[in-house]
């Protein structure tokens, strides 16, 4: 009698080899260059794609089946909280402001990286890279639509959610984010992959969906932390392929270091000027709060994000230009911005408001050394000026950076008491920047950033009205013209929270939760 | 040294996660979040499935990790039985 093995079961490491070597073949037709044209013009030198190793060994078979699971889970969640009447579970209505922010501020950027990744995935000659591209921007589509689910049962009840997609392109802060992926889209393949996949994925996604969701799920938003948290746990794959994009590029060829150190160096100074938003979010826009931005900051840029420079010191690289002066500003960043969305509450969608006595002093404790001394004055004094009937509002339009887009709001390295200006001079014209990264940035590609939409300049330049508008008649409000062009319900999505019509719903739903009159 | 870290949501599959690493990483430490809990090991940390299995009291791919998983720092190394994240 003859016996037969079994076959014996391929371990995990084979099956990944056979689904993701192979796959591809040398043309014939055309030359390979002709089919990856993108792939040297930036310079980037690769002697083997097979060294390309995806440490997860994910397979597109795999991939499916545990983001069937996470998908099931997710959706129930989202129904339950909606079936339910969640939101008025929620801390406080002032939190879903943070919500208008991630839908306008967020969203949209998941479905730029969702065609970036298919972009680069189509462009880079590996195999194994062009799988984790595949299912990265598999995964940035799910974000993008999971969070459009999550947050539509908020646009049934509250105001400012209803016009997101045609507000990302047009309003003043919103091109801050938009103009980041626009940039790191526009770049070539590899860039892209230290732009999003390293630098951003790795270095400062944490800051956003970890503690943020934390704290949405603290403040009773059941909805916001299942596709937070989901999004992250796609983001854990994200962050491995940044890792070795950037470990395969430096280990290739010893001529790519000083080009990805410079992508560090700009994109870690991109990406932390987007965060700005995160910063203030955190810190002023959870009613009940859940870290600071400092503390953030500490462990998910600091230690972890200096774990990481250690771990990559040996092939060169080192942390990026600007990187202590993100860690100085950490005391700083968060109140300055909101001041800045303060005082243009009129020109922005959702509701700001002063911090309450109870708030200031735990900025005070969370910020000993610069919130009372620097930032409670101010608000203190806004605060007095709202009791007076007489809220502060700013109608002059303020000067954006050339590069970040960003008002002119950030304060000199080491002098929190004066306005950061830069300025370089390009083929004959003026531009300004709110840091020395940001016009690093630019000084490197004066082409590129000339071109740059700048909200302020187009309002001025009379590109921001409806067609039907005219600027010759006698009372013509340049102002109102531009927030009704961003499609805001005016007076309503733009008004101060106190007095709100969202305040109102909110305090007369939840009365009729717990009385029967 | 540099930790590594690893969070998940905060459910049933988690918590034998959790009780395995630190069975497993006698030097890890839990921090517990709202809606999350984050375990940090100085060095490395390897989950093994044996010990999950152990905890969870049923079979368990260490793939599943996906889906209770929040976020992660370190150098991944993936095989059938041990899941480890180290930095050099």
């Amino acid at each position: 009698m003859t016996t037969t093995a079994a076959p014996k079961k391929l371990g995990l490491k084979e099956r990944y080899a056979l689904m993701t070597r192979g796959l591809d073949w040398q043309t014939t037709y055309q030359p390979m260059e002709k089919v990856f044209p993108y792939a040297t013009y930036e310079g980037i030198k690769v002697h083997d794609w097979n060294a390309w190793e995806d440490p997860f060994r994910l397979t597109m078979d795999a991939y499916w089946k545990y983001q069937a699971e996470k998908e099931q889970k997710l959706y129930a969640i989202m129904d339950a909280f909606a079936q339910n009447n969640g939101h008025l579970g929620l801390t406080d209505a002032r939190y879903i402001n943070s919500l208008k922010l991630f839908l306008t501020g967020v969203s949209p950027l998941e479905y730029m990286a969702h065609r970036g990744f298919a972009h680069v995935g189509r462009s880079l000659p590996g195999v194994g890279a062009r799988v984790a591209c595949q299912m990265q921007s598999l995964d940035e589509l799910r974000h993008v639509q999971t969070q459009i689910h999550s947050m539509s049962n908020y646009n049934k009840l509250y105001d400012g959610f209803h016009a997101w997609r045609h507000m990302h392109d047009r309003v003043w802060y919103l091109s801050v984010p938009k103009s980041f992926f626009d940039d790191a889209i526009t770049a070539g393949p590899f860039e892209f992959m230290i732009a999003i996949g390293f630098s951003f994925e790795y270095v400062l996604t944490n800051l956003l969906f970890v503690p943020f969701i934390s704290g949405a799920a603290y403040n009773g938003d059941m909805g916001a932390m299942a596709f937070g948290f989901s999004a992250q746990s796609d983001e854990s794959r994200h962050m491995t392929l940044g890792l070795e994009a950037i470990k395969f590029m430096l280990e290739q060829d010893p001529d790519n270091l000083p080009i990805v150190q410079h992508w560090i160096d700009k994109w870690f100074w991109r990406g932390y000027r987007v965060l700005t938003l995160v910063a203030m979010m955190l810190d002023f826009m959870l009613p009940k709060k859940v870290m600071s931005w400092k503390e953030a900051w500490e462990i998910y840029a600091e230690e972890n994000g200096g774990a990481l420079f250690n771990d990559l010191a040996r092939y060169g690289v080192r942390p990026p230009l600007g990187w202590q002066q993100a860690c100085d500003d950490k005391v700083h960043l968060s109140s300055q911005a909101w001041s800045t969305f303060y005082q243009y509450q009129a020109a922005a969608p959702f509701h700001t408001w002063v911090p309450s006595p109870e708030d200031m002093d735990w900025m005070a404790q969370k910020y000993p050394g610069t919130f009372d001394q620097y930032y409670r004055p101010r608000f203190e004094h806004w605060a007095e000026r709202e009791a007076a009937g007489d809220r502060y509002n700013n109608g002059t339009l303020p000067m954006l950076c050339q590069v970040c887009q960003i008002p002119m709001l950030f304060t000199e390295p080491g002098d929190p008491t004066r306005i950061c200006y830069r300025d370089s001079v390009y083929d004959g014209e003026r531009y300004h920047f709110c840091s020395d990264g940001c016009k690093n940035i630019f000084d490197h590609e004066p082409e590129k950033y000339v071109q740059a939409w700048l909200p302020v300049h187009q309002i001025y330049q009379g590109n921001c009205f409806r067609p039907e508008a005219d600027p010759t008649a006698a009372d013509f409000n340049p102002l109102l013209e531009v927030i009704t062009w961003y499609q805001m319900n005016v007076g309503v999505d733009n008004a101060p929270y106190e007095g709100s019509e969202d305040q109102r719903h909110f305090r007369a739903w939840r009365q009729m939760t717990t009385s029967n009159a | 040294m540099s930790n590594v870290f690893i969070a998940f949501q905060t459910n049933e599959a988690s918590r034998g996660i959790v009780d395995a690493i630190v069975e497993d990483n006698p030097t890890a430490s839990i921090n517990e979040q709202p809606a999350m809990v984050r375990v940090d090991v100085p060095g490395s940390m390897t989950i093994k499935r044996e010990t999950v299995e152990e905890k969870l009291g049923r079979s368990f791919d260490l793939q599943e990790l996906h889906v209770h998983l929040i976020t992660l720092s370190g150098h991944i190394d993936e095989s059938d039985d041990e899941f480890t994240l180290s930095w050099n």
